[in-house]
């Protein structure tokens, strides 16, 4: 009787040239995203925990202060953008390196993808259209600038 | 000689202390056993002794099927990496005495290679690597005495340039126990060893061959690599090296 061991490592195709190298600019962003991601996080969160009040001060009011200034819009987007990316270009490496079945790769990375697409619209989309002063709201929990409802 | 000496010396006669050490070794017969299974033996060591001498020991007094690979046995040929105590580690260069005794030691084949009999691996894909980043010097000039470098543009590349090849870093590497199309470290660094070399004009071939989703993209710089190197080579460090050449298109 003699038994085989299998080989662990998956069997090596034909390598293919291609002139884009996704894996070499998917290399380039995670460091580069990586350094201004930073300097993005530890704003965000000095911001919004340390300065001022500290962390008693987040309420409605003050992120509707905050996302009603085109600075923080743009500093949101970026950090957004910017951190959703890196996380799902962090995940695909992990399915590459880890899921072995080709069907399970593709389902891994679409998901990926797809919930990657609708939370960048979705943010995106709340930064934008966000509405600090809802009518009808009691003013104690508004920003300061809106008019009284 | 040393008999001569011995009688010579008036006092008690040196004695090297002597312990019994414990080695846990990862059995794997393919025409015996379904898979491989961790056998005990209890060996008489110095601790001046090394791993291959214990593993030497036991072959020859214990149980002559216990299967290894090893050559020169003092850290030149790189026939004898495995896993010690869960770290690649060459035999010959590992000594009992920088080991915990008061435990058992677990030695096994290298990871991440087909096993192929207790501590022997099937080192083809390994090399199937390394032959892929064409480890020779690619030269169009035939000199007439001999290719000059100086001292600067040799130190560029000296540290790749003490690789056994014993596979101790591939095998160290989490990408490459599951990736089977990834280079590995070793065939990185034997690329770097000829891409900083400035009597070699290939570098941009093996650049080329590196770019590639399997090349040099693959690393996850976990330092397993150069953890695990027994010449010391700063293995992720060559690797970053090749990472920023591909990034500039020359070395």
């Amino acid at each position: 009787m003699s038994a085989t061991i299998e080989t662990p490592r998956a069997p090596q195709p034909v390598r293919r040239q291609r002139r884009f190298n996704f894996e070499k600019w998917g290399w380039i962003y995670m460091r580069a995203s990586g350094v201004v991601l930073v300097v993005l996080i530890f704003g965000h969160l000095f911001v919004n925990l340390f300065a001022g009040e500290g962390v008693k001060a987040i309420d409605f009011a003050f992120v509707g202060g905050k996302l009603s200034q085109p600075f923080w819009q743009i500093w949101d987007t970026l950090l957004l953008w910017l951190a959703l990316i890196h996380g799902a270009n962090g995940m695909r490496t992990i399915v590459n390196d880890y899921a072995s079945n080709r069907l399970l790769r593709v389902i891994f990375k679409g998901a990926l993808i797809a919930s990657a697409v609708v939370l960048l619209v979705l943010g995106t989309l709340v930064i934008y259209t966000f509405d600090p002063c809802p009518a009808g709201s009691p003013a104690n929990l508004l920003p300061s600038f809106c008019p009284a409802g | 000689m040393s008999t001569a000496v011995l009688d010579n010396s008036p006092s008690v006669p040196e004695v090297i202390p002597t312990f019994t050490a414990t080695l846990i070794i990862r059995r794997f017969d393919p025409e015996v056993d379904d898979e491989p299974r961790w056998q005990d033996f209890d060996v008489e060591m110095r601790g001046t002794d090394r791993i291959l001498d214990a593993l030497h020991k036991i072959k020859w007094e214990q149980d002559g099927s216990l299967t290894f690979r090893r050559s020169c046995a003092h850290g030149v040929c790189g026939s004898d990496a495995m896993r010690i105590n869960g770290r690649n580690r060459l035999a010959c260069k590992t000594l009992i005495k920088d080991l915990d005794i008061s435990k058992p030691i677990y030695v096994e084949a290298i990871k991440g290679l087909p096993l192929e009999k207790d501590l022997i691996v099937n080192m083809d894909p390994f090399f199937e690597s390394f032959k892929a980043v064409q480890p020779f010097l690619i030269a169009s000039s035939k000199p007439d005495k001999e290719r000059l470098q100086s001292p600067v543009e040799r130190a560029r590349f000296d540290d790749t340039t003490k690789c056994i090849l014993c596979a101790a870093c591939t095998s160290s590497c989490p990408v490459f126990w599951t990736d089977g199309q990834y280079f590995g470290p070793a065939a990185i660094v034997n690329a770097h060893r000829f891409i900083f070399d400035s009597r070699d004009e290939g570098s941009e071939v093996r650049l080329d061959i590196l770019n590639d989703q399997e090349g040099v993209w693959r690393c996850r710089t976990t330092f397993n690599c150069t953890e695990a190197c027994p010449r010391g080579i700063q293995v992720t460090q060559a690797i970053a090296e090749v990472k920023a050449a591909v990034l500039r298109g020359k070395p």
